[in-house]
Order: structure tokens, then C-alpha cells, then sequence
């Protein structure tokens, strides 16, 4: 039951913000920080409340939605899928936040398409039907096609546009997938419907993935979006929505389908091999801020799916930590360029510089959290990196040198960034009137550092609460009992 | 003593009940005068339509076993009477779209007696047993609906609408007329049962020609492409309403008589039209789609999605199998629901503007009434098959049926052209949400008033393509009675 409140709140704050008269921003805003606030609430009261020591399905709901193809609502939450969820209220507490404070024209409809979105991507990551999974993974489509379009860039339009069709390509392929596996099991229940070796089914989830991630070479969507989308909707966008397709990997193409996972390996540890680089390069060359960060995040992505595709202790519970890190780390990189571009109306590198001056917040809290992405020894990042890179090595030394590249490229990006913003000369956009970091700005993204911070003090929390401690185990047996 | 057979007085009550309808709509036309002329018309029509519906749903419940009407001239099973309900409610719809339409007044009476004959003749063309009932259903469907596309005879698009459906359905009509009279040639029945069991001795060459006619017919009403040439033309002049009762109605009744007709009459040649139809699917789908790409006029886009939907109903009857029945049933519900839907915020919308709505007229619809700008959000999200709305349940059952089949490689091409036509429902969707452009449309002679007939088939339009997603299971349970009549072949 308690998955099912956790999934629809945000829905029903949602509706209640379209339809109560609700006059101006701050009603609207208010209403929806609240709703998330207490979400939060709810969360945190779910973990705590976890039982990390049995393995299997949690806060379980099931009712039968269409019997004569065997398909059920049925949610619930394992130790891993917990952490994502509280991942994605956190970065939606934030954004929320940071929307209020700048101020969305036509906040109702602004606010609640944010909600509908959290719910809609807490759903992915609860859904335990495929059916409900698909259901769920094409409703976070449409929060994000109208908050791209209506309060995004100048170019919004053709970004969206992009967007939209190269996920539902993949989506719809998926679904063709989802038919054939629940047909030939004869449910669609995910406890129940086991593993198949289909090679054909599997690429129709893995591509679908892919283009959601995204691996190289299904990025062609991520720039555009990332670039015209408002600041805190990327921020949910790489934080979270890509965390799905993980999930996605994870939960249905890795562990349902033991033998394709086993025969593509190399075919999909190459693409993302070739990602990870070529994300890390592009990245060192965009002019603009949140160029970096959306190429890093396509580089992060790919290193995440590596790590997942070792498909042994260490590979899996480094994927699973680096997607709380990277989600972390990439909303609140994708907030401060947001307050970069408030105060200086634009993320071209070439016009800012020097904006440490005058500004200890902002450069603080902006270098903390650069030197965690960039993955310093010490940090969150580097635990997770190091697990990755860790479980590779047993598939091959060869993709751990590649990552190890990476993260030395990831040091050039990230730096190049910071100090471009932040150092060098006074840029002809950056004057000394513009403010530093507000305290509803730092409010919105502070938080997120402070996870960041406590995990890499303590990144266990989540290694060791989660998959049952055994995740090749847990995995080969679809999460129920090792 | 001439023989006359027995008549099931009880089974015909739908047919009866529309048909006392028209005449009495007919009578408060001559007595009642001024405006509540319209009104009388349109209660009177909405009672006929409630009560037709409501014999059908009794005959459901109380009645399981098919039976033969009028000397088996008609048959009276539960596809049949729950394809009633369908229809009328869709003719509910359509009458609470068409209350307000500010042309012709005067002749208000004939416009509701004849959305009550289409849909009467609809009513019986879906339960013909014989070619003969086939064919007449056809005409008295097709006829009201010419006369109604060109019922705004002070419209020129609308007369040139009406005068097109006319020449190419006759066309149509013909061509199936046909096909019938060549089936008959080969076998020497005309009754679907008898044709049946006639054809593995008849003569291959004539039957299959005539069967292939018959197909070319039905592809005319149901608009499935090559066979769509019309639609665009006659749904952009035809008045709005009538042309969501062409969408959502026409269709439902063409493709499930087809699949009556297909599996009962030719369950021999199985192979051979299943194959056919999923060519239809194919050509369907890609000129459906890739056309309203090209398209501004809202509802021209409309009639390509309806094309490109022929193609996504043709699916499940393609399968030919007893899953496709029902995927087939449960798409048409929603379907219906959404395309009366659309076709109401169109009309609203032209009203409004007094001239035809193109993309740029939709434009702020969004912002300045955010009830009918969310609805066509929903309805057009609804086209594309995202949840929540019962379109995705309708391509799931679809694609189902199609996987059980063995037909993948149809579901992929299903899935690609879904992917097509994204672009054109999102762009709607962007239209709505746009600002008026600098040539903004002033309203011409301000705001329309609030029209709340309209208001009240919006409504229900959502709640009906909202609620088939969630309610699937009681829905399936109806639909599957109604559905497991029929022989299926695979």
C-alpha cells in the first residue's frame, strides 16, 4: 500500500494543483513543495521501516487489472529500487524548489506537470507488471515533452521534437517486446515470468534503454534537450528519467534474460566503452556550461551501464551507487548552471570568468561538487567508479583501462568547466552586481550536496543495503530469494 | 395462406425503437416551431438513442444464444447487440456536439431524424446475416450520411463534401454490390453461413474476385487506405459534428461487420484474406500517417489519423483469431470515444472563429480555455496510444492478438508508424499550447456562448477514453461474451 501512496501523491497533488483555484505562483509553488515535502516524508518513513535483511519484494501491492492476458497492477519497492526512489524524490524536492524560486510562468500547470512527472518515475521504478512498468515509462514522456516545450529554450520546439520520437521509437519497440515475453510466459508478472533466451525480445528492451540512458550511439536527443530544457527540468531529466533506463537494465534486460545479457556483453561494453570516451571529449570541448554537463552525463551513463553489465558483485552495486551519485551530482550541477544563467543570462564559457569574486557561495558549493564528479579519491564518485572499474576488470582488462581514461578526461572536463565559470578573467557577461547563491537557491541545492558529502563518508549505505548484500545472486535469481 | 416467417419482435426492439424515433422527430418538427424546434428534435433524439441502447444492453443480459431474425435475414447475438450500445452512444455524442451548430436551424428536425437513420441503418448493417441485409444496410447508413455531410446547404465546402461522399461511396457501394453478386454467382447462397459451407465446391476464380470486392467495399466505409481518397475531402467540409459521427460511428460498424462477415462467410479462404488485410494494414498506416504529416487543417489531420487508425483496426481482424475479436471491440470503444471528442473541440473551435480551424486556429485554445485545451491534449496523446487512456490497452490487446498469430513483423511496422505519428498529434498539441499568433483570429462577433451540450460530450468523451484504461477487466468480460460467437479461423 505504501508504494501505491508513494507513486500517486504526487499525482493527486498534481490534479489538486490543476483544479483548485489557486491564484498565483506561490500558492501553486507552496502546494507542490508541500505535497513533495511530505512525499519525502513518507519516503524517509519507508526506509527506515525497510527490512534490508530479507531479500524480495516490500510494501507490495497487487490487484488484478486484466486477467485474461495475465496482467495485474502490482507495485512494490526492493532495497535497491528504494534507494532510486528516494533519489527521485530528493532531486524532485530540489527542483521544485528551485522552480518556486525562479518563478515558472503558469505555475499551476507547471507544478503539477513536476509532480506528475515524480509520480510517473517513482511508478518505473516500483512497477512490478510490465505492463505497469510500460505504462509508467511512457507517462513520464508527457510531463517532460510540454515542460521542454512551453518553459524551455528558443529552440524548445525541434528539441522536444527529437526527443519524443527517438524515445518512443524505443519505447515502442519495447512494447512489441513486452507482447512477445508476457505472451510466451503467459503473465506479465516480473516475480513470476522467469528468464527467456530470446535474443530478439532482449534487444527490443536493451534498445529501448539505450535510447533512454543513452549509450552511444542513441544520444542524438540528449544535447538538444538537456541544453533548451529549463534548468531544473534537466536536472530531473539527467538526474532521474535516465536512472530509469539503468533501472531498466537492470531489472528486466540483465536479469531476465541471463543468456542474451551474456552474449551481448561485449557488443554493449564496447558501445559504451566508445560513449564513455567520446561522451568525456565532447564534453571537454562545449562552449557552454551546461554542454559539460550534459555530455558528462552521457559519459556517466555509459559508465553506469558498464558497470552494470559486469554483471558481478562489484560491477552491479558501482552501477547502482554511481546512478545515486551521478543523479546527485548532475541535478545539482544542472541547478547552479541554472543560477550561472540567471545571473548572467548565458552559459557561454567564453562571456563568464571570474565569478569566484564576490561569490563564496556559489564557488564553494559548485567546486564540491565538480571535485565530487570528477571523481577525487575520497568522494562518492570515486567509490562508485572504483567498483565499476573494479568489476570489469574481471570481464576483460581491457574496458577497465578504458574507464580509467575516462576518469582522467572527466578530471579535464570538469575542471576546464569550474574554472571557466568561476576563475580566469572577469567575463564581459559576469558583473559585480550579480548576486551570490540566495538562500532559497542554496536551500534548493544544498541538500543534495549534503547526500553527496554523507555518502562519501559512508558510501555503504547504500553497497550494503541493497540486493540482498549479493547482488550477482540476486540477480541471477530475479531479486526474490538467493 | 402466403407463409410468412416468425419475427422476433423482441430481438428487433433496437432497430424499432430507432425507428419509431425518426418518425416522431419528424412529427415535432411540423408542430413545434422556433427554437424549440431544435430542442424537441434533440431530446427526442437522445431519448431514442438511451432507449435503443438500453433495449440492446437488456437483450445482452437476458439472451446469450444467438439467434436469426426475419427468416435469418439478420442475426441478434451479443456482438451485435453491445456493437448497438456503442453505437448509440456514440450517436449521443454526436447529437449533444451537434445541438449548437448555428447553421440551418430550420431544418434542424431533418438533421437529427437522419444521425438517428445512420445510425439505425449502422444498427443493421452490423447484424446482417445475408448479403441482401448486407447491402441494404450499406445504402440506408450511407444515404442519410450523404445528405447529412451536405446538410449545411448554405455551406459550398459542405455541398461539395456531400456531393464527393456521394460519388465516390456509390462507387463503393457498387464495387461491393458487385463482389456480392459474384459470391452468389459461385456459390448460390447469400447467407454468410450458407456461403461457407457452399464455397470449398465452388468456383475458386469467381469467389475469390468477389470476395476481394466485398473487402474493396468495406475498405471504402471504413476508410482504410488505398481505399480513402474521400476522407480527407468529405470529413474537412462536412459539418464538424457530422464528420466525428463519420469517424468514431462509420468506422466501428464497417470494421465489425467485416469481422463478422470475414469469419463467418469465408472461414475456407482465411489464409487469403488475413493476408490481404494486413497489406491493407501496411498501406493503411504508412499513407495515413506520413499524410497528416503535410496537413495544417485540423480536421484533415483528423481524417488522416482516422485513416491511419483503419490501419490499427484492421490489426486485430487481420490476426483472425479470437483475441483479435476482442482487441478489436476494445479499441473501437475508446477510439470512438476520443475521435467524438477531437471532432467537438474542432467544432467549438469554429464556431468560435467562423472559418476553418487550421493549426495557427488552435493556437491559445490551451490558455484561454484550459478545459478544452487539456481535453484535446488528452484526446490527441489518446491517438498516439500513452496511458492513461484506453487506446494503449486497445494496441496492446492488438499487438497480442498479432503476436499470437505469428505476425511480429506487423506489430514492428504497427510500432514504427505509432512512432510516425507523433509528430503530428504532438503537433496539435503544440498548437493548443501556443500563443495566438501576431495575426491573432479575433473571435469574430465575441466569446460563443457556454454550450453546455458540448461541455457534457467532452466530458463523457474523457471519461470514456480515460475510464477503458482502467475498468479493462469488466470491459474484457462483456467484450468476450459478445465476441466468442463467431468462428475464427485461426
Amino acid at each position: 500500500m505504501l508504494t501505491t501512496w508513494l507513486i500517486f501523491m504526487p499525482m493527486v497533488g498534481a490534479l489538486l494543483i490543476w483544479f483548485l483555484p489557486l491564484r498565483s505562483l506561490v500558492q501553486a509553488g507552496g502546494l507542490a513543495l508541500l505535497v513533495i515535502l511530505a512525499e519525502l516524508a513518507l519516503w524517509v518513513g519507508a526506509a527506515a521501516n525497510f527490512d534490508y535483511g530479507a531479500a524480495g519484494l516490500q510494501y507490495e501491492t497487487t490487484s488484478v487489472w486484466f486477467e485474461q492476458l495475465g496482467v495485474s497492477y502490482k507495485v512494490g519497492l526492493y532495497d535497491f529500487s528504494l534507494w532510486l526512489a528516494g533519489l527521485t524524490i530528493g532531486v524532485s524536492v530540489a527542483a521544485i524548489a528551485y522552480g518556486l524560486w525562479v518563478g515558472r510562468e503558469r505555475p499551476r500547470a507547471y507544478f503539477g506537470l513536476m509532480l506528475f512527472l515524480a509520480g510517473a518515475t517513482i511508478g518505473v521504478f516500483s512497477a512490478q507488471d510490465l505492463l505497469v512498468f510500460y505504462a509508467f515509462f511512457e507517462a513520464m514522456l508527457i510531463p517532460l515533452y510540454v515542460l521542454i516545450g512551453i518553459w524551455g529554450g528558443p529552440n524548445a520546439r525541434a528539441a522536444t521534437i527529437k526527443f519524443v520520437v527517438y524515445t518512443m521509437v524505443g519505447s515502442l519497440l519495447m512494447l512489441v517486446a513486452i507482447v512477445a515475453f508476457g505472451l510466451q510466459k503467459g503473465t506479465f508478472d516480473l516475480t513470476q515470468i522467469g528468464t527467456s533466451d530470446s535474443l530478439a525480445i532482449f534487444l527490443g528492451f536493451a534498445i529501448a534503454f539505450a535510447i533512454k540512458a543513452p549509450v552511444w550511439p542513441f544520444h542524438g536527443w540528449l544535447p538538444d534537450a538537456y541544453r533548451e530544457a529549463p534548468a531544473e527540468v534537466s536536472a530531473m531529466l539527467s538526474g532521474v528519467v535516465s536512472k530509469t533506463a539503468a533501472y531498466g537494465f537492470l531489472f528486466i534486460a540483465i536479469s531476465h534474460f541471463p543468456g542474451p545479457t551474456e552474449d551481448m556483453r561485449d557488443v554493449i561494453l564496447t558501445l559504451a566503452s566508445i560513449g564513455l570516451v567520446y561522451g568525456a571529449l565532447l564534453a571537454f570541448r562545449q562552449p557552454d556550461f551546461r554542454g559539460v554537463v550534459s555530455y558528462s552525463s552521457l559519459s556517466q551513463m555509459c559508465l553506469i551501464v558498464i558497470g552494470l553489465f559486469a554483471v558481478n558483485d562489484s560491477g552491479l552495486n558501482g552501477g547502482l551507487l554511481q546512478m545515486v551519485n551521478h543523479g546527485l551530482i548532475s541535478a545539482a550541477l544542472f541547478l547552479l548552471a541554472g543560477c550561472v544563467e540567471r545571473r548572467t543570462a548565458t552559459g557561454d564559457m567564453a562571456l563568464l570568468g571570474g565569478m569566484a569574486k564576490g561569490r563564496p557561495i556559489l564557488a564553494t558549493v559548485l567546486i564540491v561538487v565538480g571535485v565530487i564528479a570528477l571523481a577525487v579519491p575520497g568522494s562518492s564518485a570515486f567509490a562508485g567508479e572504483f567498483l565499476v572499474l573494479n568489476g570489469v576488470f574481471d570481464r576483460g582488462w581491457g574496458w577497465a583501462v578504458v574507464g580509467a581514461v575516462a576518469i582522467v578526461l572527466a578530471a579535464m572536463y570538469m575542471l576546464r568547466a569550474i574554472s571557466a565559470a568561476l576563475h580566469e578573467e572577469q567575463g564581459p557577461a559576469v558583473h559585480d552586481r550579480q548576486r551570490d547563491l540566495r538562500p532559497a537557491e542554496l536551500g534548493a541545492i544544498l541538500p543534495l550536496v549534503a547526500v553527496l558529502l554523507f555518502l562519501s563518508f559512508w558510501p555503504a549505505g547504500i553497497t550494503d543495503h541493497s540486493f540482498d548484500n549479493q547482488p550477482a545472486d540476486a540477480v541471477s535469481t530475479q531479486f526474490e530469494s538467493p | 395462406m402466403i407463409d410468412t416467417p416468425t419475427i422476433d419482435w423482441a430481438g428487433l426492439s433496437p432497430y424499432l425503437v430507432l425507428v419509431v424515433g425518426i418518425a416522431a422527430i419528424m412529427l415535432a418538427a411540423v408542430f413545434v416551431r422556433g427554437p424549440a424546434r431544435n430542442a424537441a428534435g434533440a431530446v427526442l433524439a437522445l431519448a431514442t438513442l438511451a432507449g435503443a441502447a438500453a433495449a440492446a444492453i437488456v437483450l445482452y443480459t437476458k439472451d446469450e444464444t444467438p439467434r436469426g431474425l426475419i427468416a435469418d435475414a439478420l442475426v441478434r447475438d451479443r456482438l451485435a447487440d453491445l456493437t448497438h450500445v456503442i453505437l448509440c452512444v456514440t450517436g449521443i455524442l454526436v447529437v449533444l456536439t451537434f445541438f449548437r451548430e448555428r447553421d440551418s436551424v430550420e431544418r434542424r428536425g431533418d438533421s437529427y431524424a437522419l444521425v438517428l437513420s445512420a445510425i439505425g441503418g449502422m444498427a443493421f448493417f452490423i447484424a446482417a446475416n445475408n448479403l441482401i441485409t448486407l447491402f441494404l444496410g450499406l445504402e440506408w447508413f450511407s444515404i442519410s450520411l450523404y445528405i447529412l455531410c451536405a446538410i449545411t446547404v448554405d455551406r459550398s465546402a459542405a455541398l461539395e463534401s456531400g456531393l464527393k461522399y456521394l460519388i465516390v461511396g456509390s462507387f463503393g457501394s457498387g464495387i461491393l454490390l458487385f463482389g456480392s453478386a459474384l459470391v452468389f454467382g459461385a456459390t448460390g447462397e447469400v447467407s454468410f453461413s450458407a456461403i461457407a459451407e457452399a464455397s470449398p465446391s465452388a468456383d475458386t476464380a469467381l469467389l475469390v474476385t468477389g470476395l476481394a470486392m466485398l473487402i474493396v467495399g468495406l475498405g471504402f466505409k471504413a476508410s482504410a487506405a488505398p481505399f480513402h481518397q474521400w476522407t480527407p475531402d468529405v470529413y474537412e467540409g462536412a459539418p464538424s459534428p457530422i464528420s466525428a459521427l463519420m469517424a468514431a460511428a462509420t468506422k466501428v460498424a464497417a470494421l465489425v461487420l467485416m469481422l463478422r462477415f470475414l469469419t463467418t462467410a469465408f472461414p475456407e479462404d482465411a489464409e487469403l484474406w488475413t493476408i490481404t488485410l494486413s497489406v491493407l494494414v501496411c498501406v493503411s498506416l504508412a499513407w495515413g500517417n506520413l499524410g497528416a504529416l503535410a496537413q495544417r487543417n485540423v480536421k484533415r489531420i483528423l481524417a488522416y489519423s482516422s485513416i491511419s487508425h483503419a490501419g490499427f483496426l484492421l490489426m486485430p481482424i487481420a490476426a483472425g483469431n479470437e483475441l483479435g475479436g476482442t482487441a478489436l471491440l476494445f479499441y473501437l470503444i475508446p477510439y470512438a470515444a476520443l475521435s467524438v471528442g477531437a471532432f467537438a473541440i474542432v467544432t467549438l473551435r469554429e464556431r468560435e472563429l467562423r472559418q476553418p480551424v487550421t493549426l495557427e486556429g488552435m493556437a491559445g485554445l490551451g490558455w484561454e480555455r484550459p478545459f478544452h485545451g487539456a481535453a484535446m491534449a488528452v484526446f490527441m496523446l489518446g491517438f498516439i496510444g500513452l496511458p492513461p487512456t484506453g487506446i494503449f490497452i486497445g494496441k496492446f490487446y492488438a499487438f497480442s492478438a498479432l503476436y499470437e498469430r505469428g505476425w511480429v513483423w506487423l506489430m514492428i511496422i504497427g510500432a514504427v508508424f505509432t512512432a510516425v505519428s507523433i509528430a503530428y498529434y504532438l503537433g496539435i498539441v503544440r498548437a493548443v499550447y501556443s500563443r495566438p499568433s501576431r495575426l491573432a483570429l479575433a473571435p469574430a462577433g465575441g466569446s460563443p456562448p457556454r454550450d453546455l451540450a458540448l461541455d457534457v460530450a467532452i466530458v463523457a468523451a474523457l471519461v470514456v477514453g480515460v475510464g477503458t484504461f482502467f475498468a479493462v477487466d469488466p470491459l474484457v468480460n462483456v467484450i468476450e461474451d459478445a465476441v466468442s460467437s463467431l468462428p475464427y479461423p485461426f
